[in-house]
């Protein structure tokens, strides 16, 4: 029975070819840009995370503030109130915080045999592989032993590795930074340009006790890297390190602070967050389209039921009940939806990677969107049938096969 | 055979109340059909004998009275109900065919066994049995728009036909037919209810037509005027073989 149904359905759709193809053209481009946007919108997402992490695990950066004196205010950095122990006591003391490192930078010419380069040279901690998300890609990273006893160790970026070694493994060699020599332990992996275009790889990462004492003789350091224990906490620790710092530099309260806190997740969690209601906002516009197609449905089914009248009044004599004639019009127009709906996919899916080979953003096909889609259209199409087919199941059949 | 009579209707009403007009259209009609009758209902139009061929059609329900269709009561069914007694014990004839078009004859044959949930083949086979019968197998995958009327209205027989049904119910059949074409058609009427003991009730109001019955049922104002055995009845079959003799009488003096 319900093949039999079906068969009449598909032919009756099939006998006004060209009205079928127009009332599906409504779903058609409503699944298809439902899919095309919740897949851009996602594409993006993905693309703004992997930015997020490779920046580093729920990074915070602690900054030295202005130096005062007398009237005169030095930029960021210039106040020489942060030292190692602050860094120690923010891993000791705030519960919110995973790991710490100083980070010393000082730029240096580099050389090795007889090529020579210019690189920033950043002096941290063993726990920076962590903090900031980045391996060694060859060797290993310095040791706790290294840092304690500033040892002229280094880990190299890759193309600071390749401006000094050439083709040759820089692990085991030696390279000379202001003319001291170091031993290349590790290569770090490379990471590519930042998100402002910086080559990230033109690196030098050595202990900070290294960089304190060989290169920069100093005793304060003018940032820290944080890891909170998760992308929530960043918010209670920026919180709490503030606090802590404030105290331990008895900073009275009304009194400006000679540090700050800045805290990079949260800026790159409310990117995120802004492209996940980007997604929903373009999802939700692309749906809207979608229900206009439903409501095309609707009114190509009233139509029909309209011209078919003497129709329903010939199967209502035969013996058809009025449930019949119902399933007969509901089946129409599921198929309506469920056909319109597939083909809709296979355009979404057709868009969605061309806009992602276009942006060279990660493709992204998502799946919820693709069943959701299809089942949705189904669902369209039974329920803007179901008002016209209720219609065409009420018809007296004595008044169906009298209309002209 | 059963033992009831086909038709059974007894003081029927019907009046149709559209808030400002009421219409009383039938006014207490008792009217018994055997099986194996073959009864002409005549009248004028307004006579109330659509309103009668929609109840006994159980299309429509009667206002007051009874009607039993094979012993069964129509009366206080349901649509649904009613949808299956038209479905298994009724077959209709209309004066513009009715057929759906772009379907096929035989597809159009099987309609009535599609809503008995009878299984495909089978519905295929009895419909071909009940085109044969009318004498159209040949033009079983024709669309009506491919026969002639006299050929149409030979499917709309053969599918009220095909579930076999207890009574033949046919409004005005030769309305929209020449009367070649309709003597055709009320030939095909007569051998079923000769050969096959189809009960059939005919509505027209031509009374050369009526001819064709056995029994006539005059109405008028909504009650029966007249109800009489047909004197002088018409042979359809002996009418064509005649014709086609004047036919070929023609062919061969010119």
């Amino acid at each position: 029975m319900m093949l039999s149904v079906l068969k009449i359905a598909i032919t009756a759709l099939g006998r006004n070819k060209g009205r079928s193809a127009l009332t599906m053209l409504g779903i058609i481009i409503g699944v298809a840009s439902v899919i095309a946007m919740v897949s851009l919108g996602q594409g993006a997402q993905k693309q703004v995370k992997e930015q997020i992490a490779s920046m580093g695990t729920n990074l915070l950066i602690v900054q030295a503030g202005s130096q005062r004196s007398g009237g005169m205010r030095g930029g960021a950095g210039t106040s020489t109130t942060l030292t190692v122990e602050d860094v120690q006591a923010i891993v000791r003391e705030v519960p919110a915080v995973a790991a710490a490192s100083p980070n010393v930078s000082a730029s240096t010419p580099l050389v090795a045999g007889n090529l020579n380069w210019s690189a920033r040279a950043e002096g941290v901690d063993i726990s920076y592989p962590q903090i900031r998300a980045r391996g060694v890609a060859s060797g290993q990273f310095f040791t706790e032993a290294d840092v304690r006893s500033a040892a002229r160790v280094a880990v190299i970026g890759q193309t600071a590795a390749t401006q000094l070694f050439g083709g040759a493994d820089p692990v085991g060699q030696t390279m000379r930074v202001r003319n001291l020599p170091f031993r290349v332990v590790g290569v770090l992996e490379a990471k590519g340009q930042s998100q402002w275009g910086q080559d990230q790889d033109d690196t030098l990462v050595l202990p900070y006790t290294t960089v304190m004492k060989k290169l920069l003789a100093t005793n304060y350091i003018p940032s820290a890297y944080v890891s909170a224990v998760s992308a929530e906490a960043t918010v209670e620790a920026e919180a709490q390190i503030t606090a802590l710092l404030a105290a331990r530099h008895g900073i009275r309260p009304g009194q400006e602070n000679d540090f700050s806190v800045r805290n990079l997740t949260n800026v790159a969690e409310t990117a995120a967050e802004t492209s996940r209601v980007m997604t929903m906002l373009l999802g939700g516009i692309a749906a809207v389209s979608l229900l206009v197609g439903g409501i095309g449905i609707m009114n190509i089914m009233l139509v029909s039921v309209t011209e078919r009248t003497r129709e329903i009044g010939i199967r209502m004599a035969v013996g058809a009940r009025a449930k019949h004639v119902q399933v007969q019009f509901l089946m129409e127009s599921l198929l309506l939806g469920l056909a319109g709906g597939l083909i809709g996919i296979l355009l979404g899916v057709g868009i969605a990677y061309g806009l992602a080979r276009t942006f060279a953003w990660p493709q992204l096909i998502s799946p919820v969107a693709v069943f959701g889609s299809a089942l949705f259209s189904m669902l369209i199409g039974v329920f803007f049938g179901y008002y016209p087919a209720r219609k065409a199941a009420a018809l007296d059949p004595i008044d169906a096969l009298r209309f002209e | 055979m059963n033992t009831h009579p086909v038709i059974q209707v007894e003081n029927l009403h019907k009046v149709y109340d559209s808030g400002e007009v009421r219409v009383h259209a039938v006014r207490g009609v008792s009217l018994t059909v055997e099986t194996g009758e073959f009864v002409a209902i005549m009248g004028a139009s307004g006579s109330g004998k659509s309103t009668m061929m929609n109840t006994l059609g159980c299309l429509d329900r009667p206002t007051r009275g009874r009607y039993l269709l094979d012993g069964v009561d129509i009366s206080g069914m349901t649509k649904d109900q009613r949808a299956d007694i038209r479905n298994q014990k009724l077959g209709f004839v209309f004066q513009g065919f009715n057929l759906l078009r772009r379907t096929s004859a035989v597809e159009n044959v099987e309609l009535p066994l599609l809503y008995a949930g009878v299984p495909a083949e089978e519905r295929v086979k009895r419909s071909m049995a009940a085109l044969a019968a009318v004498g159209l197998a040949h033009k079983a995958a024709s669309h009506p728009n491919q026969l002639s009327g006299g050929q149409q209205q030979r499917v709309a027989i053969a599918r009220a036909l095909v579930n076999r049904p207890s009574l033949l119910l046919a409004d005005e059949p030769t309305g929209n037919l020449d009367s070649q074409t309709a003597l055709d058609v009320m030939g095909v009427f007569q051998k079923l209810n000769r050969e096959a003991g189809i009960t059939i009730v005919l509505v027209t109001h031509e009374p050369d037509i009526a001819q064709y019955a056995k029994r006539i049922v005059v109405m008028k104002d909504g009650q029966i005027l007249l109800d009489q055995p047909v004197r002088n009845r018409r042979d359809a079959g002996k009418e064509m073989a005649a014709t086609v003799n004047e036919i070929q009488v023609e062919a061969l003096l010119s």
